[in-house]
């Protein structure tokens, strides 16, 4: 039923543009795999040419083992669930659905029992006669979701199908889609440009800049351990300090700046070239003491409520801004603006990465 | 291409591009080159047609000059040709017939797109689009009922005491042009309608605000803004109007001769077709000259036109 | 001052109207006028004799036969040559669409006259360097000439009419059906087509009206035989008979009935739609009420 995928060395050019530069990747059967990266970074582009709408420059795609070069998109086990979803407008329901399957020469009896049971399965039974229009945007996106499964795929692609929805919708069908996932076990390939919906529904992510892929892991080491400060920055926010690596030892690194000396866990890939040491708001504390190391003296200039938490920005002598989050949970006093106060962060929560991407 | 075979595969892309070059090659292209091509052969019995005398020459051309005619326009006393005499008065009239309709069709296109309750444009289209589908020949002929010495028009107007006597209404190019107007009016109204309509009717308000007069805020705004229909309009009047055939034979006058009429002679009377042709060739010419001074003028493409 | 330009609007309006309409009601009361010229003054009683000679009229009856022949041609022949074209339009860019664009409009603007005659030279040119002086059937003056020399500009209404329908489609739907197995067979039949249907009608419609009405390219290429406009056209040159203005009524009141029943059809459709996006926004707010 579901089947992995291969991609080896696969490139893509248009033109003189590469919009796809090396990709290597293997997404095993039954994974939900996210591409995850800012428009324009070719996660689009690999997306149409697994589903067959683009064929590579260079390398090959194999799904389930199967070359596919050459494969019209017709003749692929794939089915792709459009940004738009894309629903013929003109036909009913169930005839959405099982479009597919008309098309395979299945009779009409068949089709419209398969239509039942999969309108069903996306919780929305009793809709095949209605028209496309009649549907909200939640509703057609179960529909495509039906219509998609319909063909019995054996992987499924998502061109960010939820990216028309409002935010409280789009958090809904996130889970409803990790879900028909886990029940159809079919490999599911999406992408989006939201770190949130990537990380909340994936088993892994590949993070994508400038048509490389420069990470691929499970969401929390996208998060924790991100291998460069592109997929630091893209899937959170950072406080940054520019600098040198003075020592190093067993993962561990002594990084000075012109803050003063930090130390701060050595990423794999740093090694040369131009670093900086990152750490993420939420692991950045504030305290009325000096702390015994990477500790930095500031003044609260701003002070901004978010709801779950509080951001407060210090201004160091040299002017550099470190943002550090508290918990809204009453367990923290928030710091007048003005006021002196030093922010430390946890070596362990630091990490030293090279600033530019991969391939750059 | 290679985009459009993705789309529809080899065979349908075949099938389309076949369609439409039979339309074009079969249908536009080689008709005009074979009739350029016999505008310069001259007329001949069947017998000779491919013998020594059919060779090309420009004397199919040559016939507009032949026959002068006296013409003394506003007290200056010319000889002309009389098919230049017959095909300047078909420009000049119809340049004459195309203003009127502009004149007619601008205030009222205005009304709707601006003045008029947009629920009501549905019914004020339809009124409209009346006399658009009942054909030509019949619009020309209702209005051949209307002027007749003692049609309708004489007989309210004598009996109104505005005129004494019945008067005859068709002489010169009057009926012609009454004919025309009728008839094109409409290809006037509806582009410079949809013209006016894309106006963001807040230019209008502002300008109004600012203290602008009426007719300031129509030469400034409204008619700057309404150009390209203008345009498109005008094109579409001119072109029919030249090129009818049905009103100049059905309301001209015993001393009206559109150009089309004399093409006409030519072809079914003289069956002279080469000549025929040559001057179906001049009337092409004059058209796309016409179009491209408008184009000009107006400084609006084609595809703006055909809109 | 406002309020007086308003009203000399709504006055000129009205009299546009009355202009436009007069000259036909004209026309269809003279219908009824006992009177051997066609005309409402002086009335010489009501009678239905005209339908009668109308009926009767079996050359008349003749050329309304063939009128709908050649109307029905030009409009099949026109939907498919003019659905490809813009299919064609609106795939290629560039010089190349440039150029093909242009040539199919300029067809609008070519004088009926010159389509006409070009149209007769070719194809009996055509055939007499084939065949010689015994032509066989396309190469002959006919009403076929009629239809293909109609075609050449009516194809290009239809396009113009499909062509912006074209532009409406979103091309992401053939990608959704060739995606779920369809080939480009059934793409074309099931998604595009009938996206088009519309536009298709509408060109259809048009182009069957611009047929009837036409008169300069059929004067040209129809040989001996007659259409509706070409008869109308030779009795009111020879002696002319009320039987056309009861022919002019009659083919008022077709029209007219042809364009409320589409207007009908059109505020049905228009108020099913309405209906159904009503539901899409309810639908819309249990699901925001739900989660």
């Amino acid at each position: 039923m579901s089947a992995g995928i291969d991609l080896q060395n696969v490139c893509c050019d248009f033109g003189n543009f590469r919009a796809v530069d090396n990709a290597n990747i293997s997404i095993k059967p039954g994974e939900f795999f996210s591409f995850l990266g800012p428009s324009g970074c070719g996660k689009t582009t690999i997306l149409r040419m697994i589903s067959g709408f683009i064929e590579p420059t260079a390398g090959s795609i194999k799904i389930g083992g199967k070359d596919m070069k050459g494969q019209r998109p017709n003749q692929r086990p794939t089915a792709l669930i459009f940004q738009n979803l894309a629903l013929f407008p003109l036909m009913s329901i169930w005839e959405n659905i099982s479009f597919g399957l008309e098309v395979r020469g299945v009779d009409k009896a068949t089709r419209r029992a398969k239509a039942e049971a999969l309108l069903e399965m996306v919780d929305l039974p009793g809709a095949a006669d209605k028209m496309v229009s009649q549907l909200s945007g939640g509703q057609k996106q179960r529909v495509a979701i039906a219509r998609a499964l319909a063909v019995e795929p054996a992987v499924m692609l998502l061109d960010e199908p939820l990216s028309a929805l409002d935010l409280k919708l789009r958090q809904h069908m996130r889970a409803e889609l990790r879900a028909i996932q886990k029940r159809t076990g079919v490999t599911f390939i999406y992408i989006t440009h939201d770190q949130g919906e990537a990380l909340a529904m994936s088993d892994r992510v590949g993070v994508m800049s400038q048509g490389r892929i420069q990470q691929v892991a499970n969401p929390r080491d996208i998060y924790n351990n991100p291998v460069n400060g592109f997929v630091a920055s893209f899937v959170g926010e950072n406080n940054i300090f520019a600098g040198s690596v003075n020592t190093a030892a067993e993962g561990m690194a002594g990084f000075d700046t012109a803050l003063g000396p930090f130390r701060a866990r050595l990423g794999e890939l740093a090694k040369g070239g131009n670093l900086k040491l990152y750490v993420r708001p939420e692991h950045t504390i504030l305290s009325e003491t000096a702390a015994a190391e990477n500790s930095v003296p500031v003044t609260v200039s701003e002070v901004s409520f978010e709801g779950a938490f509080i951001a407060v920005h210090g201004k160091t002598a040299s002017g550099q801004t470190i943002v550090a989050e508290l918990r809204n949970d009453g367990s923290a006093t928030v710091p007048e603006i003005g006021t002196a106060r030093f922010a430390h962060f946890n070596a362990a929560h630091a990490a030293i990465l090279p600033d530019s991407t991969v391939g750059a | 291409m290679s985009n459009m075979i993705r789309r529809y595969g080899a065979a349908l892309t075949l099938l389309i591009c076949l369609l439409t070059a039979f339309w074009l090659l079969m249908l536009v292209i080689m008709p005009n080159i074979t009739l350029l091509e016999s505008s310069f052969r001259p007329y001949l019995p069947v017998t000779e047609i491919g013998g020594p005398k059919d060779v090309y020459t420009a004397a199919n051309y040559m016939k507009v000059f032949n026959g002068d005619v006296e013409v003394s326009p506003l007290g200056f006393t010319f000889h002309l040709p009389v098919h230049v005499l017959t095909f300047s008065l078909t420009i000049f009239y119809s340049v004459v017939v195309t203003l009127i309709c502009f004149l007619l069709a601008y205030p009222l296109a205005y009304f709707m797109a601006k003045i008029l309750n947009p629920r009501s444009l549905p019914t004020m289209f339809l009124l409209l689009f009346v006399p658009l589908w009942v054909s030509e020949v019949l619009r020309a002929f209702a209005w051949w009922i209307i002027l007749a010495l003692k049609g309708p028009l004489s007989w309210a107007l004598v009996n109104l005491h505005i005129i004494d006597k019945e008067v005859r209404w068709i002489t010169g190019y009057n009926g012609v042009m009454i004919g025309l107007v009728y008839t094109y009016v409409l290809f006037m109204i509806f582009p410079v309608f949809n013209a006016i309509s894309s106006l963001d009717s807040n230019q209008i308000e502002a300008a109004e605000d600012l203290g602008a007069p009426w007719w300031r805020i129509h030469w400034r705004i409204v008619l700057p803004h309404a150009k390209p229909g203008i345009a498109s309009g005008a094109v579409m009047v001119f072109m029919l109007s030249a090129g009818s055939l049905l009103v100049p034979s059905i309301l001209g006058s015993t001393t009206s001769q559109w150009f089309t009429q004399t093409v006409q002679q030519w072809m079914l009377d003289a069956l002279d077709w080469n000549t025929a042709a040559a001057y179906a060739f001049l009337l092409l010419i004059m058209c796309t000259l016409f179009v491209s001074v408008v184009m000009k003028i107006f400084r609006v493409k084609l595809s703006d036109i055909a809109n | 001052m406002y309020k007086l330009r308003q009203t000399l609007a709504r006055v000129y309006a009205g009299a546009f109207v009355f202009y436009m309409l007069i000259p036909l009601v004209i026309m269809a009361a003279a219908a009824f006028n006992d009177n051997k010229t066609p005309s409402v003054v002086p009335w010489k009683g009501f009678t239905w004799k005209w339908f009668e000679a109308l009926w009767a009229d079996d050359r008349m009856w003749h050329a309304f036969q063939n009128t709908l022949l050649v109307a029905l041609a030009v409009a099949l022949i026109s939907v498919i040559v003019g659905t490809a074209a813009a299919i064609l339009i609106n795939s290629v860019s560039g010089n190349l669409r440039s150029v093909l664009y242009g040539t199919m409009i300029s067809t609008i603007l070519i004088p009926g006259a010159v389509i006409g005659i070009s149209t007769m030279i070719m194809w009996t040119k055509m055939g007499g360097a084939l065949f010689g002086a015994e032509k066989p059937f396309p190469f002959i003056p006919g009403l076929h000439l009629s239809v293909l020399g109609q075609v050449s500009y009516i194809a290009a209404i239809v396009m113009l009419l499909v062509l912006a329908r074209l532009q409406s489609f979103d091309q992401g739907l053939e990608e959704a059906a060739l995606d779920l197995g369809a080939t480009h067979g059934q793409v074309m039949r099931r998604i595009l087509l009938p996206h088009l249907y519309p536009a298709i009608g509408a060109g259809a419609a048009v182009a069957f009206f611009q047929s009837i009405e036409n008169f300069n390219v059929t004067q040209f290429t129809r040989g001996g035989a007659d259409t509706l406009t070409v008869y109308v056209f030779s009795k009111v040159r020879s002696g002319i008979t009320p039987t056309i203005n009861a022919l002019a009524l009659m083919l008022i009141c077709v029209t007219l009935a042809l364009a409320i029943v589409y207007e009908i059809k059109r505020r049905r459709s228009a108020s099913l739609e309405a209906a159904r996006e009503a539901e899409a926004r309810r639908a819309a707010a249990l699901e925001e009420a739900v989660i």
